[in-house]
C-alpha cells in the first residue's frame, strides 16, 4: 500500500506503525509519531493501524528558538 | 527564579538554533550560564538522522530543555506537537506558540488560550508565547498557566522591548507570575532592561547565534541579566524631564 510519509509517499509492506518505522529504517531512532493528525505513542505504535494513503509524520529532536 | 516548582538561577534562556556549527552552539550555552535550552520537532529522515545527532549533543549539555511548538498555527496542531515532544523529550514543559501572523509571528493569543487549557488539562506545565496583553495574560493564567512569555519585539527582530508601557502595566498587574520575555531581544542592554524592569528572565537565540562572535555574546547576555536583576532589586531610581544638580548647592562659592 501506498502512504505518505513526512510528506512523500512510499510503499510499505507493513500495516501498524511500529512496522512501518522498522521498515522504513527508523529502527531504534528517537523519534514521535502522528498518524493522520493524531499522536501515537511508543506504546500505542504496535496497535496503531496504517491504511493506504494515510499520513505519517516523524519527528525527532532539532534546534529550536 | 521559580517556574512550576523548580529553582533556576539563570535568568538566561538560550535558544539552539541557527549557531555557525555544533561546537559554537555547545560553547555558547557554557558561555551563558545557562540552565534552560530550547529545541523543537522536526521531520526526520531515517537516511540522515539528524536529529539522532543533536539530541546527543543536547544531552550532553546537562541543562533542561524547553521543547516548543514552533510552526504551528493551530491548536490541533501545537498540543499534537506537544504531545509528541513530551514523549521524546521526556519533560512536561511547553513553550507553546501558535502562530497568528505570517509576517510578524505574533501568536495567534485566541489559539494561545484553548491550546494552553486543552495542554493544562493534560498535565503539561506550560510557557505560552504571548503579547502584552493583560486580559491575554489574565486568561492564561485561568487555563492553568503558571508562567507567562510575554514578547519583547517580534521573533529575532532584535528591537527589543518594543511596548515598555504595555509591558510595565504586564508586570505589574500580575506580580507574581514568572514572567519570561521571549523574543526580540537584541543585545545585551536590553536583556538588562528587562531585567532592571522586573521581568523574571529572558529568553535569546538568534541574538547569540547570528553574533559574529556567539561564544563571547553568549558570556555577555549572562552578564547583562546578573547586572539588570542587581538594579530590579537595587532600586531604580525614578526619572524626571528636568535636571536637578547633583552636587550640593549649599555651600557654593559666590565668586
Amino acid at each position: 500500500m501506498k502512504i505518505r510519509v513526512n510528506g512523500v509517499w512510499h510503499d510499505v509492506v507493513c500495516s501498524d506503525v511500529a512496522s512501518v518505522l522498522k521498515e522504513l529504517g527508523y529502527g531504534d531512532a528517537v523519534v514521535a509519531t502522528a498518524l493522520n493528525g493524531v499522536f501515537v505513542s511508543v506504546g500505542s505504535r504496535p496497535s496503531a493501524r496504517v491504511s493506504d494513503a494515510d499520513h505519517l509524520e516523524i519527528l525527532a529532536p532539532m534546534q529550536g528558538g | 527564579m521559580k517556574v512550576y516548582g523548580i529553582d533556576l538561577h539563570s535568568r538566561l534562556l538560550l535558544g539552539t538554533a541557527g549557531y555557525p556549527s555544533p561546537a559554537i552552539l555547545t560553547q555558547s550555552v557554557k558561555a551563558s550560564r545557562t540552565e534552560v535550552v530550547t529545541v523543537s520537532l522536526r521531520r526526520e529522515s531515517s537516511g540522515e538522522r539528524a536529529g539522532q545527532g543533536f539530541w546527543s549533543l543536547v544531552r550532553d549539555l546537562d541543562v533542561r530543555v524547553l521543547p516548543n511548538t514552533a510552526g504551528c498555527h493551530s491548536v490541533k496542531e501545537a498540543v499534537t506537537t506537544a504531545q509528541m515532544a513530551r514523549e521524546v523529550f521526556g519533560t512536561p514543559w511547553i513553550k507553546l506558540e501558535v502562530i497568528g501572523d505570517n509576517d510578524t509571528l505574533q501568536p495567534d493569543v485566541f489559539g494561545l488560550v484553548e491550546a494552553a487549557r486543552i495542554l493544562s488539562a493534560e498535565g503539561f506545565q506550560v510557557f505560552p508565547y504571548t503579547t502584552e496583553d493583560l486580559v491575554v495574560a489574565d486568561r492564561l493564567l485561568e487555563a492553568g498557566c503558571e508562567v507567562l512569555m510575554p514578547w519583547g519585539a517580534p521573533i529575532a527582530s532584535g528591537r527589543g522591548l518594543n511596548n515598555l508601557f504595555g509591558l510595565k502595566a504586564l508586570r505589574a498587574r500580575f506580580p507574581s507570575t514568572s514572567m519570561i520575555i521571549d523574543a526580540g531581544i537584541g543585545v545585551p542592554s536590553h536583556a538588562a532592561q528587562a531585567l532592571e524592569l522586573g521581568f523574571d528572565a529572558v529568553l535569546v537565540n538568534t541574538a547569540v547565534a547570528q553574533a559574529a562572535r556567539p561564544v563571547e555574546m553568549a558570556g555577555a547576555f549572562a552578564s547583562a541579566v546578573e547586572a539588570g536583576r542587581a538594579a530590579y532589586l537595587a532600586g531604580p531610581m525614578e526619572p524626571r524631564d528636568l535636571a536637578a544638580p547633583s552636587t550640593p548647592v549649599v555651600g557654593r562659592a559666590f565668586l
